[in-house]
């Protein structure tokens, strides 16, 4: 039977070395560039997943929440073990393990019965259901299924169920993220808008980020502000829990109440532009009070300008210990900037990811010289060329939508840079480059901790700057000779 | 082979049954049903499988399996490292998939490994209009951009088969066109119950499309022999196959471990398949040994008892010359292995290791943590079949709990009952047993460690599972306020 290619049988060869050597060469070239850019159909090193994998993110931010895969269930092991593996956290979440007979029949059964097993089991107060590949193949039909269920008592009639569909073959992880968090917003939020009431509160919208140091730098932020305030989706709590020898399934996440008031909210922000679009233009649609759609506050003005729009929807000054702050930012950025500027960057990850380390970057002096995004769209392009456009040190920059990261090896190794901005999967163009991997993105499978300090606000830019500036003055010292060994750098 | 009973003090058959009993009353009904014969006390007189196994998954328990895709790509074919191994369809699973597995590889990237994420990338109206066009370009792409590539694999993921194209037509075309080989590999993940089908499915592509294709330019000789079912996890096959020819014989090949295609395709010509990985791999050893007559052993490299006896299993079946050298390669590690027991064993005595693992751990470790002084109090597997727990019964010990495919809540609660000092499991259930201060070991990827195979491997994984059980950080979890 074997050989069914048909193929002629021939000796088990050896490559020469000599082949060996060039096409190891080969791969640096311009020539191979022009070749790899050609490419219209395989798609090699992407930097970005697929869309449950960010409605899982955003289904386990609620309190007692229990994210549920209406699919396969290898799809649930590979989303949950995605989140293990960055936070170095539990991520439990179930899935109605379709098989072969649900592609004829349809999922409902299965679904039913997860649903009854899930619930008795893990007692959540939440079951966010969203899909993978195979029912939005055949078609199947959420809402008629959760409808029934309720219909036949498998969960109670008030019960939470919020559901989405997110294709894995459209978007990436922050678009999953965007419809998972609007549905469970309009789940919970159903019916109850009250005319006249207000919370007082802020609805933070941080939208797909999985550093929970930036949840708590917004969450300090805003306490320093004195203003109330619902985050949502709140993954801080969730993804870095204690440890006291107790494991708790649901360890925090946005209360169910404050999610559901919030649409009696004073003012709501939403950051990262990309990842919430769906979830802010419904909640314009629909939300009391101010609304507002800004970037993630990367660098010190995308961070004035977020603490500036609180300042004005709640009619406060920004806090004397913001401004400090902001002072101490601003000196550590002046006393280190001899580290960094005219640095040339690679820079890749999600649109709301990549826009914060563009501005950041040119604040500092600094050359983002090539700008990577694997989903990314016109609009995104634009955007990114406004803020090169703003700056002297954007002018030799390109942008790439819609590349990969075989593409960005490509960049570098035959237009160098001194370093890249990414995630995990970078490491290998890293070391093919000889340059150093800065992980602010998504995932960190290879450090620890590193999804724990912040990004955003003035604390996020002091971290950055520290952490770019002593790795290169690290490389001065691992690689320079015995006489330029100094004590001072 | 007659194993003496091994007992454990506090648990019997009916302390066990009972344990499982209360974990049951939480299911509702139909599911009480449906798992209640995948969890028994271990009959290991009886030398045979507890309970079923290969079953679909309840929906909703929250279980730890993957997909017949996982299996395929994750296990079988990903280590093949002179392939390029195309995850045909969506962007995620050939995502997930890279480089989480840890089946390390000689080579330089993208020369002559590609330890890389090769996807199709599916879109919409790839799923509208199929995707065998997109396939057929992606192909001639790898081959002009990957000219050292001795093969191309193609991966389903589940729209490939639900939408009806036709890889395997796709393939045998450009394999005409590009002249090389191109394996279509219909390993969808909704197929079958678990990762174990697409460990078969893979098994029976390289019977339909790789075997038998090449073969050894150098006649075969009497020691040849291939090492099947060992896939590198942190560098294994770079214990077990230098071992193997410590012992006198020639590894031609490794399936799939840090491997190569042409050395597998020229398999069908060893004089014996020496297979470690049984679930995954025992398929083409039946059919090699139906088809070319070549005998299979399946061997265990864990811990210096399994090793030894392992090794003088294996020299029963050749000369003298192959028994010597085995005894003189037996007789130059025990020591050393001796060393590593009188090092850690006393600070090992008597603790208790739960296990939960897929392929052969749950068995093939067993003894291991025997060697060091430890005892196993549970063990089960994700996507076992009823020959693997046929195995497992001589090994653990009697009574202890056998689980098939463990919800997270019954592995919580026999944790809880059980108390074990150790868990060595996946990356899913990593963290929730730290949180109740129970130490911890990845078993698949070895907790990014390893090796863990052969009397190299051994020193590592005692230095690592004393690590876990023995780290200072445990007495802190308790606040004293």
């Amino acid at each position: 039977m074997a050989n069914n290619l048909g193929l002629k049988v021939k000796p088990v060869t050896e490559t020469p070395q000599s082949e060996i050597d060039r096409v190891s060469a080969w791969i640096n070239t311009d020539d191979y560039k022009e070749k790899n850019f050609a490419r219209t159909s395989l798609v090699i090193n992407p930097a970005h997943a697929c869309q449950p994998l960010g409605a899982e993110l955003a289904a386990h931010a609620f309190e007692g929440s229990l994210p549920f895969v209406h699919g396969s269930q290898g799809c649930a092991s590979y989303y949950r073990s995605t989140l293990n593996r960055h936070f170095r956290e539990p991520a439990p979440a179930v899935s109605d393990a379709m098989t072969e007979d649900g592609a004829v029949f349809g999922g409902q059964n299965n679904l039913h019965e997860a649903l009854e097993n899930a619930y008795t089991l893990y007692k959540p107060k939440m079951i966010a259901v969203f899909t993978s590949c195979m029912p939005e193949i055949i078609g199947d039909d959420l809402t008629a299924f959760i409808k029934n269920a309720r219909n036949k008592g498998i969960v109670p009639k008030d019960f939470p169920v919020p559901y989405a569909n997110t294709p894995s073959f459209n978007g990436s992880h922050v678009h999953g993220y965007d419809s998972m968090l609007l549905s469970i917003l309009q789940t919970l939020t159903d019916g109850k808008q009250v005319e006249g009431r207000c919370t007082g509160k802020l609805n933070l919208i941080p939208g797909f980020d999985a550093n929970t140091g930036n949840y708590r730098e917004y969450k300090r932020i805003l306490e320093a502000f004195g203003i109330p305030y619902t985050v949502l989706a709140d993954i801080s709590d969730v993804f870095d829990s204690v440890n006291d020898g107790t494991y708790r399934p649901y360890p925090g996440g946005t209360k169910l109440d404050d999610a559901a008031d919030s649409i009696n909210g004073k003012a709501t922000i939403a950051l990262g532009t990309y990842s919430t679009s769906k979830t802010f233009s419904w909640v314009k649609d629909n939300y009391s009070g101010k609304h507002a759609a800004l970037p993630m506050p990367f660098g010190i003005a995308k961070t004035d300008a977020f603490l500036m729009k609180i300042a004005e929807l709640f009619g406060k000054e920004v806090p004397a210990s913001l401004k400090e702050e902001r002072g101490r930012a601003v000196d550590l950025m002046t006393d280190a900037h001899q580290y960094i500027h005219g640095k040339k960057f690679a820079v890749y990850g999600d649109p709301d990811y990549l826009l914060g380390y563009v501005s950041f970057l040119l604040e500092m002096g600094a050359k983002p010289h090539h700008i990577l995004c694997s989903k990314g769209t016109k609009k995104l392009e634009k955007e990114l060329q406004a803020l090169l456009d703003a700056s002297p040190d954007g002018k030799e920059s390109k942008i790439y939508i819609n590349k990969d990261l075989w593409h960005l090896r490509s960049l570098l190794m035959t237009d160098p840079v001194d370093a890249i901005i990414g995630d995990s999967h970078g490491k290998f163009d890293a070391r093919d480059a000889k340059i150093p991997l800065f992980r602010f993105g998504f995932p960190v499978f290879d450090r620890v901790n590193l999804h724990r300090e912040p990004l955003v606000g003035y604390q996020g830019v002091t971290h950055m700057l520290s952490t770019i500036c002593n790795k290169f003055i690290d490389i001065v010292d691992d690689t320079c000779d015995d006489r330029h060994f100094e004590l001072m750098r | 082979m007659s194993h003496e009973i091994k007992t454990v003090e506090g648990i019997t058959k009916e302390s066990t049954q009972e344990m499982i009993d209360h974990a049951l009353d939480a299911y509702p009904e139909k599911a009480k049903k449906k798992r209640s014969p995948h969890l028994a006390p271990n009959d290991q007189a009886s030398g045979s499988a507890c309970v079923k196994s290969n079953k679909k998954t309840v929906p909703g328990v929250m279980s730890a399996r993957g997909c017949a895709y996982a299996g395929a790509k994750g296990v079988v074919w990903g280590p093949i490292r002179d392939m390029v191994h195309v995850s045909h369809g969506p962007v995620g699973c050939g995502w997930y998939s890279w480089g989480t597995r840890r089946n390390l590889m000689s080579g330089i990237t993208g020369v002559t490994n590609f330890a890389m994420q090769f996807t199709s990338d599916f879109q919409e109206k790839d799923v509208v209009y199929g995707g065998d066009k997109k396939l057929a370009v992606l192909l001639r792409e790898a081959k002009e951009l990957f000219p050292l590539a001795k093969g191309i694999s193609v991966l389903s993921e589940c729209p490939v088969g639900l939408i009806g194209d036709d890889i395997n037509a796709v393939a045998k075309e450009s394999s005409k066109e590009l002249d090389m080989p191109i394996i279509p590999c219909n390993c969808e993940g909704f197929r079958g119950v678990s990762q174990s089908l697409g460990h078969h499915i893979s098994n029976d592509t390289i019977r339909d499309y790789i075997i038998e294709t090449r073969e050894f330019p150098d006649p075969i000789g009497p020691y040849d022999i291939a090492l099947i079912g060992e896939y590198n996890i942190g560098g294994d096959a770079w214990s077990t196959k230098p071992l193997l020819e410590e012992c006198g014989f020639n590894v031609k090949s490794v399936w799939t471990g840090d491997g190569e295609m042409e050395k597998i395709a020229a398999t069908h010509q060893v004089k014996l398949n020496v297979i470690h990985c049984y679930r995954s791999m025992n398929y083409m050893c039946k059919v090699m040994e139906e088809k070319y007559g070549i005998p299979w052993i399946e061997l265990n490299f864990f811990g210096p008892t399994k090793i030894k006896e392992s090794l003088r299993k294996l020299a029963e079946l050749f000369d003298d010359n192959i028994k010597a050298k085995v005894e003189e390669v037996i007789a130059k590690y025990d020591p050393q292995m001796q060393a590593v027991i009188e090092q850690y064993k006393p600070r090992l005595e008597g603790k208790k290791v739960m296990l939960y693992v897929g392929g052969l751990r749950p068995r093939h470790t067993i003894n291991a943590y025997e060697d060091l002084g430890m005892t196993c109090v549970g063990s089960g597997y994700e996507f076992a079949h009823t020959d693997d727990y046929d195995r497992t019964a001589p090994e653990m010990p009697d009574a202890t709990v056998v689980y098939d495919d463990a919800s997270e809540f019954e592995m919580e609660h026999f944790a809880n009952v059980l108390k074990p000092d150790l868990i060595g499991s996946g990356i899913k259930e990593k963290y929730l047993f730290q949180k109740m201060g129970i130490p911890f070991r990845q078993m698949h990827s070895w907790d990014y460690s390893g090796p863990y195979h052969g009397y190299k491997g051994f020193p590592t994984f005692a230095r690592d599972i004393d690590m876990a059980i023995n780290s200072p950080t445990w007495k802190l979890v308790k606040s004293p306020f």
